[in-house]
């Protein structure tokens, strides 16, 4: 077994040692089920779709993922099984990638969870299943962006709980970047060349495309890409660490 | 085959620092520092809290880079090459940290997995790991309600389990009670048999329990490098004469008379008389024989090694230490 499956494999069997991993399973899905049913507006629009459900994502990881990623590090930095860790024989690479699997598989999870939503819309009407299995998968792929924004911010402290600020503030800062307030606000004092490419970097502007089940291309590599970034900043992070 | 490479790097020795040094802001924790262990030895790291010794050998382990200098394990350079010394080396870092949330089981399988060990010997060396170290009995338990002395012997299966050619121990023994200290010896010492172990301790007794040589750092510099008997024989006490005789006024201008003894001590606690001897002077005999002459009564008497402790407080307490 590869180092990073061993990582994997011992990350999420953590999660499940405690309540926590159900706690936090049932809170999602309740949450889930309350944006999109109350905020979502899901029957008043009278359209056998699941729009409102996944255009709530980004906002049910706002909150649920850094609960998730907040102790991926820190708590191995606090209790000095980090040194165990990282004087085992494997990359900080693989550390890394090990530990992001297994916060995303657990997303990944509580996302296959929501079926029942999937059985309603079905149930109710003739919703285009392929719409409905794009916006999974593009929901999954920016839960890992999510997810690899917590990693590199667990990264970088002791503390579980500046973890979660850390991650939250980011996270709601790439939500909303591209909002037209936030483009408004900045549009006086910077270049427009500027503005325009922080629209570019927003979450929501390449979810919503998702969420309508069109899968573009640039969309999904926006996705991947920051994943991957996000992971690299946390490595660098690591071995800053460890030279410092 | 595996004889064949640890007989080759036997001549390279086994763990190997060349002026390592580590520095955080303006604290040097880790000064030059080159010390080599050979195979078959234990080396003793000694010195008081705030040493260096953890940083150093957080280094040789890997998970701090060195500012300068450099550490090999098995003749492989950390930096360069830090799989292939990690793999070749066992490690328990300070306080012996662990999943608290695993089991026994779990924790070593996992470790298992991480070393890469073949399903048939990772079997093999889990049971015989967990036989010699008596953990039979708490394999299903959470690391995290165990005693710290079961914890400190999950920590060495841990270290030992892909059975490295070379063990490094962090205060292996730290905070454990005289019970579990003694077990925690005994380990040691069998493991010591086919292994080069590197431990790091502030523990005078167990430098003469484990070491046949040690290391005394301080402030980061290396300071002393001798086996444990050369160190007892730069004591003050090397080759004293101490006794007890109750209710008898034994002159101390008598003992003071004999031409080989340099100073006479009395514990104002006890009583107890140390008779010091001239450099390279054997007094047993003459004082033994002096009591004799004058019919005294000693309830015995003890020719003195040498007091690490006071070796130890004299190297690490002078102002300027040069390396012996």
């Amino acid at each position: 077994m590869s180092p990073v499956t061993a990582v994997m494999r011992r990350e999420l069997r953590s999660f499940f040692v405690t309540p926590m991993a159900y706690v936090f399973l049932v809170i999602f899905l309740v949450l889930a089920g309350i944006l999109t049913f109350y905020t979502g507006d899901f029957y008043e629009r009278g359209q056998a779709d699941l729009q409102p459900f996944f255009v709530m994502h980004p906002w049910l990881y706002l909150i649920l993922v850094p609960a998730v990623t907040m102790r991926m590090w820190a708590e191995e930095a606090k209790g000095g099984t980090l040194e165990l860790l990282l004087t085992l024989p494997l990359t900080l690479w693989q550390a890394m990638l090990g530990k992001f699997l297994a916060a995303w598989l657990f997303i990944g999870l509580a996302l296959a969870l929501t079926f029942p939503i999937w059985l309603t819309v079905n149930y109710l009407g003739a919703p285009d299943n392929g719409v409905i299995f794009a916006g999974y998968l593009g929901s999954w792929l920016m839960a890992g962006s999510f997810v690899a924004i917590g990693a590199c911010m667990s990264a970088l402290t002791r503390s579980q709980v500046v973890a979660f600020v850390l991650t939250a503030t980011v996270c709601v800062l790439l939500i909303l970047a591209g909002q037209p307030q936030v483009l408004d606000f900045f549009s006086g004092a910077l270049p427009r060349r500027l503005v325009n490419a922080m629209g570019y970097l927003s979450m929501l502007r390449h979810f919503e495309a998702i969420a309508r089940g069109v899968l573009d291309l640039r969309d999904l590599a926006y996705f991947v890409l920051s994943t991957l970034g996000w992971l690299i900043a946390g490595v660098l992070l690591l071995e800053l660490k460890r030279v410092r | 085959m595996r004889y064949i490479a640890v007989d080759f790097v036997a001549r390279l020795s086994m763990i190997e620092t060349e002026r390592l040094t580590r520095r955080y802001g303006h604290l040097t924790a880790v000064d030059a520092l080159s010390i080599r262990a050979e195979p078959g030895q234990v080396l003793g790291m000694l010195g008081p809290n705030g040493a260096g010794k953890s940083t150093a050998m957080r280094m040789i382990g890997g998970f701090l880079a060195p500012t300068s200098g450099t550490a090999r394990v098995c003749g492989h350079d950390v930096q360069r090459e830090p799989l292939a010394a990690r793999r070749a080396l066992g490690y328990l870092p300070e306080g012996a940290p662990s999943y608290g949330e695993m089991t026994v089981r779990e924790f070593l399988v996992f470790i298992a997995r991480m070393r890469k060990l073949a399903a048939e010997t990772g079997r093999r060396r889990f049971d015989e790991v967990v036989g010699w170290l008596q953990l039979e009995d708490v394999l299903e338990a959470s690391i995290e309600t165990l005693s710290k002395g079961l914890r400190r012997r999950v920590g060495l299966a841990q270290a030992i389990l892909h059975d490295p050619p070379v063990l490094m121990l962090d205060e292996p023994t730290d905070g454990l009670d005289p019970n579990q200290k003694h077990a925690v010896r005994q380990l040691i010492d069998a493991m010591a048999r086919e292994r080069t172990i590197l431990i790091s301790t502030h523990l005078l007794e167990e430098v003469h329990a484990l070491c046949n040589r040690v290391v005394i750092i301080a402030r980061g510099r290396l300071l002393a490098d001798a086996t444990p008997a050369e160190l007892e024989a730069r004591s003050r006490y090397h080759g004293a004469v101490s006794f007890s005789a109750p209710g008898s006024g034994v002159s101390q201008e008598m003992l003071g008379r004999l031409p080989q003894v340099a100073a006479i001590e009395v514990d104002p606690l006890d009583g107890r008389i140390t008779v010091f001897p001239k450099p390279g002077a054997r007094i047993l005999e003459p004082v033994e024989q002096l009591l004799r002459e004058q019919g005294l009564e000693v309830s015995e008497i003890q020719l003195e090694r040498g007091r690490l402790d006071e070796v130890f407080r004299h190297i690490t307490t002078a102002q300027q230490g040069t390396p012996a």
